[in-house]
């Protein structure tokens, strides 16, 4: 068809777009490019290297960020599989307990931290935290991510459950499952690419957060991002430009997961093929 | 027949059931018997799945009482009902094969590993899906997850199975083979077996008896001749098949027979429906009881307006001195003697065929 007779399209939006996309992805570039480069300098080309990446592994640096990775991935692990449990329970009671009362105000009050601002969220928790004489240590980074990480998780995992038709639960229970049975056999299998969407949602917003964590953290306790921030302080080396890199392949890693399981959930349940 | 000695397998005693301030089941008193085909027919939004949900278990009733062979089954959840259920978009487990959705019942009902998949074997066998037993659901047509959906119910060896439109999803050559199908089926497990449909010409093939329902309120209930030949009312009349539906004085009905005075003032000597009572009424008459004859011959006379060609046969509209328009049927052979429009016609109305309807 003829590009003008085409009256979806709207001429002159083809450059914002590109605009945006520039602006979204240049200092990530600039960052993977770097952390390649065969000079001191964070500005200067001095040619190709993975030195900076051998320096993450084996440098002087390298047991503060391994201890800081380690920290990282055991609280995104526990805080991902302690929100998804709970994200999973909230989504099974929102949507298929029938209508009760609250049920409007229980969703918006679910999703509602996913706009507050994150440093708001850090202070009430530090706040929080200290009034009932929690000690600042692993426990309470744990448990502040297990709390933010709920919403992400629960947004992939109810998207799920809402496609999926009530004739299953009914033709199970129909055929003697008890209400234990049919969630058990019927909806959580039916719901496991949302889940696992909503797993590794929420890891990685646990692994990638900054701001709580850096609040309720104790003394000497690191996470990656904190320890790349502590390094930061001190002076931008182009290792840290190679943990940035890497840490970033691990999340679109991930979120490239994440979001093909969550297409598959909505192709496969309401596919009949009459 | 001998109804009184049959055993009920399910009984309707006055059962309402409202959505809010909206009337789904006005006082249903139905009962369907043991080793029945029996088809629930009426119209979209009548409550025809309504009425099969609460026998199942996933609506509650406001009034009334449901039996499950004596039994009320108001307290009992859809999993303890010996009640298995065709829904009519077959709602097949999508992640697991067929075989795993046919033994599904068995395994809730306990049913040893072995034992349960012999018994998946032996129903796939009789819907004639044993090749199948290793796809999953996304894989079959539509007319092969009705076949799944159908055994996956009767793998339990329910005592009553209920079918929700389960051929509305198949074309005209599979809806029609299905049909044979599913009746000997019926006959050869015994399963009472209760069948929903809007549609008249299914409902009349298949089953033993029929409900008609309309808004909620059961019509009339009766085997396929008696709801066709013996309309109750003037819904079920022209709900079933096509009728002409006449104005006439009507006489005191005596066992049955009643006197009606046709526009024109011939009186005929016809079958009443209950509920048929002196005064104004209505008659009920098929296209293809209407018969052209000479005008002396003829009880009722009117002008032909219209002829329509239908393949087999052709539709003579004809109206009358009431204005009102009688249907005729002719059969399109090579000796029939097609009136032409503008005509004026004699009509011998077959008495016998001939109903007053009750209001
Ligand atoms: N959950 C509900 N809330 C309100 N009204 C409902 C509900 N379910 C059904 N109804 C109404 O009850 C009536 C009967 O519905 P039902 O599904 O039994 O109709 P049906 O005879 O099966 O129709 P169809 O042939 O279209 O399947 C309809 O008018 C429908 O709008
Ligand atoms: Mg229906």
């Amino acid at each position: 068809m003829a590009a003008r007779l085409d009256l979806r399209r709207f001429p002159g939006f083809l450059p914002i777009t590109w605009l945006c996309l520039v602006l979204l992805y240049a200092p990530l570039i600039v960052v993977m490019v770097y952390s390649f480069n065969d000079s001191n300098s964070v500005t200067l080309w001095g040619g190709f290297t993975l030195r900076w990446y051998v320096e993450v592994f084996t440098g002087p640096e390298a047991p503060k960020f391994k201890a800081a990775a380690l920290n990282s991935l055991a609280i995104a692990i526990s805080a991902a599989i302690v929100a998804t449990t709970i994200a999973t329970a909230a989504a099974t009671a929102m949507l298929r307990s029938g209508q009760f009362r609250g049920k409007s105000v229980s969703f918006v009050l679910i999703n509602l931290p996913l706009m507050v601002p994150e440093i708001v969220t850090a202070v009430a928790s530090l706040v929080f935290f200290s009034a009932i004489g929690f000690q600042a240590g692993y426990l309470t980074i744990l448990v502040a991510h297990i709390v933010f990480c709920i919403p992400f998780a629960y947004l992939p995992i109810a998207a799920r459950m809402q496609g999926i038709e009530g004739a299953y639960e009914q033709a199970a229970q129909d055929l003697y499952a008890t209400k234990w049975q049919t969630f058990r056999l019927i909806l959580l299998p039916l719901m496991a690419p949302g889940i696992m969407s909503g797993f590794l949602l929420a890891f990685i917003i646990s692994l990638d957060d900054f701001i709580i964590t850096n609040f309720v953290k104790g003394a000497g306790i690191e996470t990656l991002p904190t320890a790349i921030f502590g390094s930061v302080k001190q002076g931008i080396k182009p290792n840290i430009m190679a943990i940035s890199t890497l840490l970033l392949l691990v999340s679109v890693v991930l979120v490239t997961v994440s979001y093909l399981l969550g297409r598959k959930g909505q192709t496969t349940p309401t596919n009949k093929g009459t | 027949m001998a109804n009184s000695d049959r055993q009920v397998a399910v009984k309707f005693e006055t059962v309402s059931k409202r959505y809010g301030t909206f009337t789904a089941l006005k006082q249903v008193s139905l009962d369907i018997f043991d080793n029945e085909f029996f088809t629930l027919l009426g119209p979209s939004g009548c409550g025809k799945t309504t009425l099969l949900r609460s026998i199942a278990g996933f609506e509650d009733i406001q009034d009334g009482a449901i039996r499950l062979f004596g039994e009320d089954i108001a307290e009992l959840p859809p999993n303890k009902r010996s009640v298995n259920t065709v829904f009519q978009n077959y709602a097949l487990f999508p992640h697991m094969d067929v075989t795993e959705n046919v033994m599904f019942g068995l395994r809730m009902l306990g049913t040893s590993e072995a034992e349960a998949r012999k018994r998946a074997q032996e129903v796939l066998d009789l819907v004639q899906l044993q090749s199948f037993a290793d796809r999953m659901p996304n894989q079959l047509s539509g007319g092969q997850q009705q076949r799944v959906a159908l055994a996956r119910a009767l793998a339990p060896n329910p005592r009553v199975l209920l079918l929700d439109e389960p051929l509305s999803a198949l074309d005209l050559k599979l809806r029609q083979a299905v049909r044979l199908e599913l009746q000997e089926l019926q006959k050869d497990t015994g399963i009472t077996f209760i069948f929903v449909t809007h549609d008249q010409e299914e409902a009349l093939t298949m089953s033993d008896r029929i409900a008609v329902i309309n808004a909620g309120e059961v019509q009339q209930v009766g085997n396929a001749r008696e709801i066709y030949e013996e309309p109750n009312n003037a819904f079920v009349a022209s709900f079933i098949g096509e009728t002409n539906l006449i104005k006439v004085d009507v006489g005191e009905p005596q066992d049955g027979k009643v006197a009606a005075t046709l526009p024109g003032g011939v009186q005929l000597n016809c079958s009443a429906a209950v509920g048929a009572h002196a005064g104004s009424g209505h008659l009920s008459i098929r296209p293809e009881r209407v018969n052209f004859c000479p005008l002396d011959k003829a009880n009722l006379t009117g002008t032909v307006q219209r002829v329509v060609y239908l393949g087999t046969d052709m539709q003579v509209e004809v109206a009358i001195q009431s204005g009102q328009t009688i249907n005729a049927r002719v059969q399109n052979t090579q000796m029939a003697v097609i009136p032409s429009i503008g005509e004026t016609v004699g009509m011998q109305l077959d008495a016998a065929a001939a109903r007053v309807l009750g209001a």
